[in-house]
């Protein structure tokens, strides 16, 4: 729809969904699958803080915490505790798995709020492997430990019987409709944030709502910090809850 | 003229489901506010209930998002 906006000329012109735009970092070839493009550099970046965080500040493992140790402290106690209460203590051992989806998509998303950055966790493509490698997971996991049995969580016991077959019914469309959602919640929202962003920098244009423009923007990106933690809190949180039900099926 | 028409209706289309984004953000606001008119009563029980909150949210938000998914279907992908 941008691309409209621009071919008319004259008047704002701008291109909220630029931002998202997958290029090549070296040249303008095609792309393939092993080419290197800025989403492959956001995503190492995205590895790199991860890195810096978790393994370079904790190294010291200092008895009064630095900074960077107390941020990988507070992390890591934080997703533990989310764990244990959500998805109950004998989901532990899986532990690693979720603080792996959690710190990638909050340094993805923190990332991507540098101005000229790019949003890697704003592609579905992105996202929705994240979402699938979850949810093929832990149907496998309820599959592998519960057996057939797992099947119960989509037949509610405490219901009527004359009301058991359409809830039923219910439940699986609304477990294959998980990873969908799942998906598309992380990247909607940060799809949505920045576009918003770019479409009032592009009233910063207009000198009389200028200063009111760069006000909004500021108020934007303040939410858009609160929203980035919140998604991927949001994402782990959930593959919690999908876990809880792999690890007790019974309602 | 056929295209037109039907591009038109696409965009309708997109605009009529973006109001149910509104009836997500009615959900999530009653999700929110009767968590805090809990929590106000009874603070000490509030921190123990965070996670259920953002577990209510994060489904009441879905279902907004399919109509954010469909809109942007009508828009760029019909």
């Amino acid at each position: 729809m941008a691309s409209e906006v621009q071919s008319e000329g004259g008047g704002l012109v701008f291109q909220p969904m630029d931002q998202f735009v997958v290029k090549p970092l070296f040249g303008d070839g095609s792309i393939q699958w092993y080419t290197v493009t800025n989403v492959t550099l956001w995503m190492a970046l995205a590895v790199v803080a991860i890195v810096v965080i978790l393994v370079l500040g904790t190294a010291r493992r200092a008895m009064v915490p630095s900074r960077s140790q107390s941020i990988g402290e507070l992390a890591y106690g934080f997703i533990y505790k989310m764990v244990e209460d959500v998805a109950g203590k004998d989901a532990v051992g899986y532990f690693p798995y979720i603080m792996t989806l959690f710190m990638f998509i909050v340094c993805a998303n923190f990332l991507g709020l540098i101005p000229m950055s790019f949003t890697t966790t704003s592609h579905i493509a992105v996202t929705a492997v994240m979402a699938m490698a979850v949810f093929l997971s832990v149907t496998l996991l309820g599959f592998v430990k519960n057996g057939m049995s797992f099947l119960s969580l989509f037949w509610i016991s405490s219901a009527p019987l004359a009301l058991r077959p359409i809830l039923a019914l219910i439940e699986v469309i609304s477990y294959f409709v998980r990873p969908v959602s799942h998906s598309i919640r992380l990247a909607g929202n940060m799809m949505a944030g920045h576009a918003v962003i770019k479409v009032f920098a592009a009233f910063a244009g207009v000198a009389v709502i200028a200063p009111l423009s760069v006000l909004a923007i500021t108020a934007i990106y303040a939410l858009e910090i609160l929203v980035s933690f919140i998604q991927a809190y949001v994402f782990a949180i959930l593959t919690c809850v999908y876990l809880k039900d792999a690890l007790h099926p019974h309602h | 003229m056929e295209g037109d028409i039907v591009q038109m209706g696409a965009y309708i289309g997109a605009g009529l489901a973006c109001t149910g984004m509104g009836g997500a953000a009615v959900g999530v606001g009653h999700v929110v506010g009767n968590f805090l008119s809990g929590a106000l009563r009874n603070p000490s029980a509030a921190a123990g209930q965070t996670a259920t909150m953002f577990i209510g949210i994060a489904f009441a938000e879905a279902l907004g998002i399919f109509s954010f998914l469909v809109a942007l279907l009508l828009m760029f992908a019909v």
